[in-house]
């Protein structure tokens, strides 16, 4: 098993999170991980990624080649986008659709929407919107894990056991209610990929 | 089937490794890519428990003296910063050579190549051979770790500092380590020579003959090293040196991690030189991959660069600037670099911004009201933070961001060109870390330069740790000898525009030096509070902090 994954997103969004509960289900899951984030100046609003490799032997380069991931995770669509040179001839997109609009040149909503319908193998849902809908306003991040779930071959009762992990502190009903999240993220992922 | 390894980052895996080496204090200033390993310290219980020392110093060159102390009356001591940090405590780092230790010192830098965060990108391997130093660097979170207990032995053996250099992308990068078990501390105990650590010339010229005569010995440690190795393989047209994390891009290029070059993989310096030697006698050419600098590569080639064939950044086999890649190493090994799609033209830069409710923002806003729009761009200097960000649009406020502290000294400098207004804007922390001294200058002369120390309550850009200036900067600049008269504070608040720039108009009409502290706590430590990740107000904290 290998998968190699780019993490996008806006500094602040969350992708960290992210990387949290896919790493925890890894280790859970026995396999290996190498994780490279950003962090510092890039923080503070800028664009941030960051490289997760999961496998179930030995893991050389903290890096994902460019052309050598199997996804490309963000919670931005524009984001998105960025990050195409990185995906391989295989690899799938999972996106948020909802963007996060804090440059003055951000792209007119047609071109961005004409970009992603362009990506051969994309999921695109609107992670924003489960995560209102659940009264987890603060959750989009984890309902585009749970999209991103179905590509990972990693048990999806582990995605579950991370994030009850990084939620515990917060109690039950923050993490039911993430659990929903995630699990919506998965179902219409289901659907989008079709 | 769960993994017994830690998954940390190569900073955390430097502090875990140190603290279960029987450190007894670290000792650093915030600084990207190095600020986790004080972080983790501070979170760890295992420290809380030994009451190991974890507090922030005041910058570079107080943590190494403090660590050097510490090493001095016989504890293991551990100074940590990132790469420009180590030009503030040059001095102390340098002499430390001279000196050498009593309990285990290492002084770790965390070098930033492609300056993800930084103002360039120099290679601390430099440093340590000007030092005559050895130096460790890690390829991997696991070698980080053994690396500090290897690094303390080897400190205490040969009694001198130890560099263990690493880079951005170690340093923050997550990975499975597999602990030890701990050691416990060193007891307190004198040097055995009272005048080991006195540098006056006599005895400064017999310590300096003796860190020359240790160099055999240094290198002799570095060819048995662990973490120095030669790997044969069957095609000797060319030979691989591999430096820090260039073996992994090497091994990732290969389906089962082997080259069929043979290769040399370097992590403990003085390099190795009887192994660099046996690829020389056995390979056609050699290919050096580094991160950083072309360390290695410049020795290998020498002043003539007759000798050997040699390739790497300096004949652009590999790119002469920026962090190793993948692709770049694939390129190198003389492999196709495959890249996915291009990225479409739509996609827009994304640079970072001051947060919405940023204090500097408000203090921006009325320096240009009252600055820009009237003298025009260019009298505005400034520091190393958060706050430089208001070069970018949609302030274009500050005209310089050059090192720690810099912003009024180089006010200082322009004033006495007869340039008016000239203004300094540095962070709290800032300040405290190497503007105080700067103020002091333009005091004694009474430099018309007015300062404004951007109080944040934190060290914001390296995500809020504490600053020293918390509730002390008036007493400061007070006992500075700055004028009651031209210091103020002031709320940055949208309220209070127009009394903000009023207050600057008044004091850029004084030839003097003025002080002006708009305070506002900084909306993310803020907010980290709000949420209840820190429950503690820099109010409370002022008492005195772990």
């Amino acid at each position: 098993m290998k998968c190699d994954i780019i993490l996008a997103g806006v500094g602040g969004q969350g992708i960290l999170s992210i990387a949290t509960v896919l790493g925890y289900a890894a280790i859970e899951s026995g396999l290996t991980l190498k994780q490279a984030e950003v962090h510092g100046m890039s923080q503070r609003g800028g664009a941030v990624q960051s490289h997760l490799r999961i496998a179930d032997g030995v893991i050389h380069s903290d890096l994902v080649a460019l052309g050598g991931a199997d996804l490309v995770i963000s919670v931005e669509p524009m984001e998105a986008l960025r990050y195409l040179p990185w995906l391989g001839p295989e690899g799938w997109v999972v996106t948020n659709t909802t963007p996060f609009v804090n440059i003055p040149d951000y792209p007119q909503e047609d071109e961005l929407s004409e970009s992603l319908e362009a990506l051969p193998r994309k999921v695109a849902i609107d992670a924003d919107s489960i995560a209102r809908e659940a009264g987890n306003p603060r959750g989009m991040n984890m309902a585009i894990t749970g999209a991103a779930s179905l590509f990972i071959d990693i048990p999806f009762d582990k995605m579950e056991a991370g994030v009850r992990a990084i939620f515990a502190r917060k109690g039950e009903e923050v993490v039911n209610k993430n659990l929903a999240v995630l699990r919506e993220g998965r179902r219409q992922a289901e659907v989008a990929r079709g | 089937m769960k993994n017994e390894a830690k998954l940390l980052l190569g900073d955390e895996a430097i502090a875990q490794g140190a603290l279960d080496a029987g450190i007894s204090g670290f000792y650093a200033y915030p600084g990207t890519p190095s600020t986790e390993i004080m972080e983790y310290v501070q979170r760890s219980r295992q420290a809380a428990e030994r009451d190991v020392h974890r507090a922030w110093s005041a910058n570079e060159k107080t943590a190494v003296e403090s660590a050097l102390g510490m090493s001095y009356a016989g504890k293991r001591a551990m100074a940590c910063m990132k790469h420009v940090g180590l030009n503030v405590a040059a001095d102390p780092f340098i002499n430390s050579a001279i000196t050498g230790v009593n309990g285990g010192l290492i002084i770790t830098v965390a070098d930033d190549p492609s300056m993800h965060s930084s103002q360039n990108e120099q290679d601390s391997r430099f440093y340590g051979k000007f030092a005559l130093l050895p130096m460790l660097e890690p390829s991997n979170q696991q070698e980080a770790y053994d690396m500090c207990r290897h690094g303390f032995d080897l400190s205490e053996a040969v009694k001198l500092p130890v560099l263990l250099r690493i880079t951005t992308r170690l340093a923050h990068s997550r990975s499975g380590v597999k602990p030890r078990a701990a050691l416990s501390e060193l007891p307190l105990r004198l040097p055995e020579d009272m005048r080991q650590f006195v540098l006056l010339p006599a005895i400064a010229r017999r310590r300096y003959r003796r860190l020359i005569e240790l160099q055999p010995l240094l290198m002799q440690a570095a060819q048995e090293s662990p973490f120095n190795f030669y790997e044969d393989g069957p095609d000797r047209s060319m030979g691989i040196v591999v430096c820090g994390l260039g073996i992994n891009y090497v091994r990732e290029s290969f389906p089962d991690g082997r080259p069929p070059h043979p290769l040399l993989k370097i992590g403990q310096y003085p390099i190795p030189v009887n192994q660099l030697a046996r690829m020389a006698d056995e390979c056609g050419r050699i290919l050096v991959v580094e991160e950083g600098m072309p360390f290695v590569e410049e020795a290998l080639r020498g002043s003539l660069n007759r000798c050997v064939d040699v390739r790497g950044r300096m004949d652009g086999t590999l790119p002469p600037d920026g962090e190793l890649t993948p692709n770049h190493v694939r390129v190198a090994l003389g492999m196709n670099s495959r890249g996915g799609e291009p990225v479409p033209d739509i996609v827009r830069m994304r640079p970072p911004a001051l947060c919405r409710g940023c204090s500097h923002a408000d203090t921006y806003k009325a320096l240009n009201e009252v600055v820009k729009n009237v003298y025009g761009d260019g009298h505005v200097f400034s520091d190393i933070g958060c706050y430089t960000l208001g070069a970018l649009p949609p302030f274009e406020a500050v005209n310089s961001c050059v090192d720690m502290g810099a912003s009024i000294t180089m006010a200082k400098g322009a004033a006495d060109a007869g340039m008016r207004p000239a203004i300094a804007v540095i962070g709290d922390s800032t300040f405290c870390h190497s503007g105080m001294t700067g103020l002091l200058d333009a005091v004694i002369e009474n430099t018309p330069i007015l300062v404004m120390i951007l109080d944040n309550s934190a060290t914001a850009m390296t995500g809020g740790q504490d600053s020293h200036a918390f509730g002390r900067l008036e007493k400061i600049c007070m006992g500075l000898g700055v004028e009651r008269d031209h210091l103020h504070l002031i709320n940055p608040v949208p309220k209070n525009h127009n009394d903000f720039t009023a207050l600057i108009r008044r004091e850029l009409d004084y030839e003097g030096v003025s002080v002006i502290i708009p305070t506002r706590e900084c909306i993310q430590t803020l907010k980290k509070r709000s949420r209840g990740k820190s429950t503690v107000s820099p109010a409370e904290k002022q008492g005195g902090r772990q």
